[in-house]
């Protein structure tokens, strides 16, 4: 798709354009003076009569309206030319500071000074020329979008109704600075605006708080740059249906999402543990195993996240009670009881003290944390689960102690940079969840044989011209490799990198837990997970012929030209 | 009627106007041409000009370009004017003066083009 220029108001002539009548009144009072000192004749000293001419007069007007005391030339005045000065200096004095006025009040207008911003902004997105995402909807959940992908190195457009959140990213420091735009996504002419139909556009996230405009923004994106990838943050299902229905690539439901990471803890925690480790970044700390007890559970809040919970908790057939405000509204179930769950009678009416776990799910932090606390000082042996609403909040829920915080920001983020980033990984993880717990059990305990506290990076290696040129000039030259050469130290191939090849996919067919003696071929592509270093590694191994070279026969190759010159192509012993 | 589409007009005429008066006469006869005439020329013009600021119509890019030639032309003659007479030091000759009305000539065409482009925007609209 061809990228259109934006139309936009030029700024010169915004500025020209508000200062019309200053100038004009300026030209005025120029004119006028220097027309009378012209026309007013002159007297020398001894007696005769002068007049100005065109050149002296504007001369002397222009020194006289900035710097009034400059002396009378080329002689000095009589009584009518004097007056004439004083008309003169009090109308070119009071236009000049009209028009001096009139722009610095234009320099200091919110609007004129939105309009230069956005102009500038759009004039930097015009010039992108690397790929570059666009992030609607800078809140809670975009903000760590925007750190995530900022992290990884992808450029981001944002956009935002908010100017004050634009505001605060001035204070973030970002390692890419992304671009910010105010606007309205909603609107698909500012979406234009902000880089929709740009040619390095690479895809549209939506995380508004708002489902109707996220929806908005996903329509709008998939009509007019079909080609695009649209990721959709949704907090009702019904949403999600309409999203998937005109072809949205991925939706993002992190109340559904989280519902169903926990009831995998109950069936399988290996594969829980696969499912959290595997969507979290690499800088987070790495989540420990939890097991959740079964048994009776309390769940405080029934509403867009306590529903979902209450289908899986009863699925993994637990006892669900449920504690609810508006039970009425929310359209609890049978023997809910009405109130916050913060109070000790509603958690002991409630049955607190022989529950196993309990949910605080409400939209209030501050209630989240009280119902927690609460609780287990009537039962500390209790399983808790808390959702944290607000980053803000990060450090009371990590000092309140939980078993399980369900962040939905962290949720979303980590779930939209990995569905963008590497796709393979929802992939694997599908098909890793059809196989059974002890397939999962093995799984785990090879990622944790090669991580130490930080979550393993992903990453997906293409055997291709761009991903592998060394594997491709050796596979031309006749070499065969195998994925178990691969995962070896580029400088002693007796260390294996500290990596876990998760999926092989070729010609669209996927590979679990692919094995070391796997012959590999053009067009493959492999996920793996493991350290940061080890991903290094291994692209400077698929990229360096030498190294390579090396992997494979087990000996240097020569590498300097001047070399090879004087002591022959020989090939140095290594190992 | 349009008081501002009335004063708008004046300008553009005027600075036409004003021009031709100062343009007419023996080319290279200083007496024909006098001072105040492209001093009242070249204020008008400048009017016109700053009126035509912020017309982002395709008509209106024209405008405002042809009123910046006629500025430009008009600015030309009122330097080698003052430049003869004072920077030199000497008193206008002919060659001067047919220089300095040659330049106003070409404001004239700028600001026939203004004129011709203001009638026909009128018609336009009209329809």
């Amino acid at each position: 798709m061809k990228s259109v220029r934006p139309v936009l108001p030029n700024v010169v002539f915004l500025i020209l354009r508000r200062l019309r009548i200053p100038l004009i009144i300026l030209i005025f009072a120029y004119a006028v003076s220097i027309t009378g000192f012209v026309l007013i004749p002159g007297t020398r000293a001894d007696g005769t009569v002068w007049t100005m001419s065109f050149f002296h007069a504007f001369y002397f007007v222009s020194y006289m309206g900035s710097t009034i005391g400059f002396g009378e030339l080329p002689y000095p005045f009589n009584g009518a030319q004097r007056f004439w000065t004083l008309f003169s200096i009090y109308a070119t004095v009071v236009a000049w500071l009209y028009a001096i006025g009139t722009m610095i009040s234009l320099l200091q207008d919110r609007f004129f000074r939105q309009a230069l911003y956005r102009t500038r902004v759009h004039r930097q997105i015009y010039k992108i020329r690397e790929d570059f995402y666009l992030l609607c909807g800078h809140g809670e959940a975009g903000k760590v979008v925007t750190r995530f992908l900022s992290e990884i190195g992808e450029q981001t457009v944002v956009i935002d109704r908010d100017f004050e959140a634009i505001n605060e990213m001035w204070i973030d420091d970002y390692p890419l600075e992304p671009l910010v735009l105010e606007g309205d996504a909603a609107d698909p002419v500012q979406l234009q605006n902000a880089g929709l139909t740009h040619d390095n556009c690479k895809g549209v996230i939506a995380v508004i708080g708002d489902d109707q405009e996220n929806l908005k923004i996903a329509i709008s994106a998939k009509l007019l740059n079909p080609g695009l990838k649209v990721v959709g943050r949704v907090n009702e299902e019904d949403t999600a249906s309409n999203m998937r229905s005109f072809g949205t690539d991925h939706i993002v439901n992190p109340f559904k999402t989280f519902a169903w990471h926990f009831s995998l803890a109950f069936s399988s925690p290996g594969h829980h543990l696969l499912n959290d480790w595997l969507s979290q970044t690499d800088y987070q700390a790495l989540n420990d195993p939890v097991f959740p007890p079964r048994g009776q559970w309390i769940i405080c809040g029934f509403g867009r996240f306590g529903k979902p919970l209450y289908r899986r908790l009863k699925h993994q057939n637990n006892e669900v009670t449920v504690i609810e405000i508006e039970s009425e509204i929310a359209n609890a179930p049978e023997g809910s009881i009405c109130g916050r769950g913060t109070e000790a009678v509603t958690l002991n009416e409630a049955k607190v003290e022989s529950a196993v776990g309990i949910i605080a799910g409400t939209d209030n932090d501050a209630n989240n944390l009280s119902i927690i606390m609460t609780a287990k000082e009537l039962n500390p042996d209790l399983f808790t689960v808390a959702r944290q609403n607000h980053n803000r909040n990060a450090s009371l829920f990590e000092a309140a102690d939980m078993n399980i915080v369900f962040n939905q920001n962290l949720l979303i983020a980590n779930q939209v940079v990995s569905l963008l980033t590497t796709p393979l990984t929802s992939e694997f993880l599908r098909l890793a969840n059809k196989q059974n717990a002890q397939w999962a059990n093995e799984m785990v305990s090879r990622i944790c044989a090669i991580v130490d506290d930080n979550a393993p990076v992903i990453w997906v290696l293409e055997m291709t011209d761009d991903g592998a040129p060394a594997f491709i000039q050796a596979r031309l030259e006749g070499f065969d490799f195998r994925l178990g050469q691969l995962v070896r130290e580029p400088y002693n191939r007796k260390v294996r990198l500290s990596c876990v090849p998760l999926m092989l996919q070729r010609h669209g067919e996927n590979q679990l837990s692919p094995s070391d003696d796997k012959m590999l071929y053009h067009g493959d592509r492999i996920l793996f997970c493991g350290k940061r270093s080890a991903r290094v590694k291994m692209m400077s191994s698929v990229s360096s012929n030498e190294l390579l070279s090396y992997l494979i026969t087990g000996r240097h190759r020569v590498v300097s030209p001047l070399w090879r010159k004087f002591f022959g192509s020989k090939l140095q012993e290594g190992e | 009627m349009n008081f501002e589409k009335v004063v708008f007009a004046f300008f553009i005429l005027l600075a036409l106007t004003l021009n031709f008066g100062f343009f007419l006469g023996v080319l290279d006869d200083p007496t024909h041409h006098h001072a105040f005439e492209l001093f009242a020329a070249l204020i008008v013009s400048l009017v016109a000009t700053v009126m035509k600021f912020g017309d982002r119509t395709p008509v209106g890019s024209v405008l405002l370009a042809s009123s910046l030639v006629a500025d430009l032309q008009l600015i030309a003659a009122a330097l080698v004017w003052g430049i003869t007479l004072y920077g030199i030091g000497v008193p206008l000759s002919s060659g001067v003066t047919a220089s300095i009305v040659s330049l106003s000539g070409g404001a004239l065409l700028a600001n026939i083009v203004s004129v011709v482009l203001l009638i026909m925007e009128t018609f336009v609209a009209r329809r």
